[in-house]
């Protein structure tokens, strides 16, 4: 009995110690997210803006923040923007991670050297997008290498202004978030694969299925949950999409802004200092993809009712 | 216990690690002067004229230096986006709790916003640093205006005087105008409509007038007949609006390389002899900061420049220094003011070595009549030029819009040119633009 107690004592004393070490983060946290957050929201009914060194409010308006938001067109100009190069992103990368993930995970292929391969896929990620923008804004501008290469090959006659046309601007952001994220998708959708039970497959080779028939009738529906999970995970990634369009467009989200994204717009309130219309936005976008997360929370299982 | 001493010294060596660069050693202060010189500026242009000019100083590396035992620290913070006001800002009112080490002592504002800070107690009047007004006396007024306070204080210094000129390419006008002889090329850039006629003599002839069509927009906007903002209402002058015209004709007719942003590469390459265009617009500190004369291939290294008037007179830009409130370093701040402002030698230095436009008005009268030439414009002397136009630059249409305004309005217009918007699309943009960046301010209809 003694010894037990004693051995209860030592657990509680480590415990204390674990509290300890949670206080950096617990703090970081409080500080960085927390607080933030809070005066996120309370802002959002505030009037409250600076213009040039004079400042105005804060004057208490309730919704009045929310309601101009929804009034101006704006909001949908760019929540269309956001979802159109979300969409010219998303589709070429769950294409191709599909196709690499079976062809990594197909043990009959036998790629050579698919740890290489893996690695090198990933590598975009590693970069910084605003490093990866910088470097496409480089190549892509007016007078860039790559004008001067399609010059040289005779297919135009003079350059290509990347960045001055809606489809092309949108087409080269799609074309970089593709690039950093396929990597990381293709290792989520190889996990997938590979958890499927190989007996699945012998038993349709033995039927004699075909490897098209196999992906479709096999891979497919079985991946279902983590496509599912890939898809609204890079939504929520998508909706919150601004360094790449930001540095590639200085900023500015040109031609007419059609390439610019919810996040970019919320940027644009900090030149005024306007925590009223900044915070509604940023309320907006929290409870959106708050419902998102709750989906994808709900699918992998992780509530207590299962 | 022993296992408790171990994560005593794990959470003591995480709390450290937490504070580490807090820590510092409180200097022992012997004399009144601090150990450290602050400098606040945007871009290496003051640094590189320090470096080279001011006797006593030791490089260390681009960001700090030595005077005597006073380490020199420059802080560069780019104008982009705000945000060398915006560090301005925090930093200044962070000023009376800062330690000494770590307070403002000097810092650089453009003309654009000048006003902002000098109105208020952040800025030592230049009196009280001991610069009097005999010491002032010889420079151009339009100079102390922009950084004279509401109270008729005088608080900042400036070396340079910015009137703008039109640099072009002797090469291109010997070949395509006959003559690189400043007075004929004056004659084919006038006024603005002869401009966009010799334009078209340029493209026949296989050369772009200008970089961009940014590159006029200062000599428009300097000659507009009224303020951005009016009784709290946005106005666009009729003079911008001539920019705009005669910008889209140029566009369309292909005489302009681009639409690209001033500063950018595509701007830039027009400096380069391979890639040459006819013209640029600038006061005297584009030679030293954009024209890349140390470099191989540029037409100033060539020394290919010519300076003529141009279509209408401007001026642009302009840096002043000013006296940080609080500074524990006021007799090196005085001197250094003094140095750059003040001292004939120091500013007959820059314009020999730097081709800048100095702040002094008879030392500059002498020096138009002296032999002096510039090596970069192919041994004109353009300080004649620079005399005149500093006696007319007018600054009763500067308001603390222009930065903001001028910034949207040339981005908003672009979309015009380029033919993704119609104009009065491009000015729908213009007028959301500026509803983002100054929600009071009331827009046209």
């Amino acid at each position: 009995m003694g010894k037990k107690k004693n051995t209860n004592k030592r657990v509680n004393r480590y415990n204390y110690w674990g509290y300890v070490f949670l206080i950096p983060f617990i703090a970081v946290y409080i500080v960085f997210q927390l607080i933030p957050l809070v005066t996120t929201v309370y802002n959002s009914f505030f009037e409250h803006y600076r213009e040039g060194l004079m400042e105005i409010g804060p004057n208490f308006i309730g919704l009045g923040n929310y309601i101009a938001t929804f009034q101006s067109p704006d909001l949908w100009v760019y929540a269309k923007n956001t979802m159109i190069m979300w969409v010219m992103g998303f589709i070429p990368q769950i294409v191709i991670s599909l196709i690499l993930a079976a062809w990594f995970s197909d043990n009959r292929m036998r790629i050579k050297g698919s740890r290489f391969f893996k690695t090198v896929i990933y590598l975009p990620n590693l970069i910084m997008a605003s490093a990866f923008s910088m470097l496409f804004f480089a190549l892509f501008s007016d007078g860039g290498p790559i004008n001067y290469m399609l010059m040289d090959m005779g297919l135009l006659a003079k350059p290509f202004k990347f960045l001055s046309h809606i489809w092309s601007a949108r087409t080269l952001i799609a074309t970089m978030n593709f690039l950093m994220w396929f990597g990381n998708t293709t290792i989520l959708l190889m996990a997938g694969m590979m958890g499927i039970d190989s007996s699945l497959y012998e038993a349709a080779e033995v039927d004699g299925a075909t490897s098209t028939q196999r992906f479709f009738r096999i891979t497919l529906p079985v991946l279902k949950p983590i496509l599912v999970y890939v898809a609204i995970t890079s939504l929520i990634g998508g909706l919150q999409m601004f360094d790449v369009p930001q540095i590639l467009t200085d900023g500015k989200g040109e031609p007419m802004r059609s390439s610019m994204t919810l996040i970019m717009y919320l940027n644009k309130w900090l030149y005024s200092k306007n925590l009223g219309r900044g915070g509604a936005l940023s309320v907006l976008m929290f409870i959106i993809t708050g419902i998102l997360s709750l989906i994808v929370f709900k699918m992998s299982g992780y509530n207590d009712e299962d | 216990m022993k296992k408790r001493v171990v994560s005593l010294i794990m959470v003591a060596a995480l709390a450290a690690s937490m504070f580490a660069g807090c820590g510092k050693k409180e200097a022992a202060e012997t004399s009144s002067e601090g150990k450290v010189l602050n400098i606040q500026c945007w871009n290496d242009e003051f640094r590189g004229f320090f470096e080279q000019h001011y006797e006593g100083y030791e490089k260390i590396d681009d960001a700090s230096g030595k005077i005597g035992d006073v380490t020199v620290k420059w802080t560069e913070t780019p104008s982009k986006d705000n945000a060398y006001q915006e560090n301005l800002d925090r930093v200044l009112k962070n000023q009376e709790s800062a330690k000494a080490d770590d307070k403002v002592d000097l810092f650089l504002v453009e003309a654009d916003y000048a006003l902002k800070y000098v109105d208020t107690d952040y800025v030592l009047p230049v009196a009280d640093i001991g610069i009097t007004e005999d010491d002032t006396k010889n420079m151009y007024q339009y100079t102390k205006d922009i950084v004279t306070d509401s109270k008729g204080v005088l608080k900042g210094v400036s070396w340079q005087a910015c009137p703008g000129i039109l640099f072009y390419n002797r090469d291109i006008a010997t070949e395509v105008l006959g003559s690189d002889d400043p007075e004929t090329v004056q004659e084919a850039v006038k006024d603005w409509d002869t401009f966009t006629a010799t334009a078209d003599k340029m493209k026949a002839a296989g050369y772009k007038m200008t970089s961009t069509v940014n590159d006029t927009y200062r000599t428009y906007s300097n000659n507009v007949s009224g303020k951005w903002v009016q009784d709290g209402k946005l106005v666009i002058d009729d003079n911008l609006m001539k920019w705009v015209d005669d910008s889209k004709k140029m566009v369309d007719a292909e005489t302009t390389v681009g639409t690209s942003e001033l500063w950018s590469d595509d701007w830039n390459k027009g400096m380069f002899t391979e890639n040459a265009v006819f013209c640029y617009f600038g006061p005297a500190w584009l030679i030293n900061f954009c024209m890349h004369g140390e470099e191989d291939g540029s037409v100033a290294k060539a020394g290919k420049w010519g300076g003529c008037v141009g279509p209408q007179s401007f001026y642009w830009g302009g840096t002043w220094l000013c006296a940080a409130a609080g500074t524990d370093n006021a007799d090196l701040v005085k001197d250094i003011m003094y140095k750059f402002s003040c001292d004939e030698a120091v500013l007959k230095a820059l314009v020999e070595d730097n081709d800048q436009f100095a702040n002094n008005k008879p030392v500059m009268n002498e020096m138009a009549k002296s032999d002096y030439t510039s090596k970069v414009m192919g041994g004109q002397n353009p300080l004649p030029m620079y005399c005149e136009g500093a006696e007319k630059v007018d600054l009763s249409n500067l308001s603390a819009y222009d930065q903001g305004c001028n910034e949207e309005f040339q981005n908003a217009m672009k979309n015009y040119f380029d033919g993704n918007a119609s104009k009065e699309e491009a000015l729908e943009l213009f007028y959301k633009a500026i509803s983002e960046k100054y929600p009071a301010v009331e827009l046209p209809e």
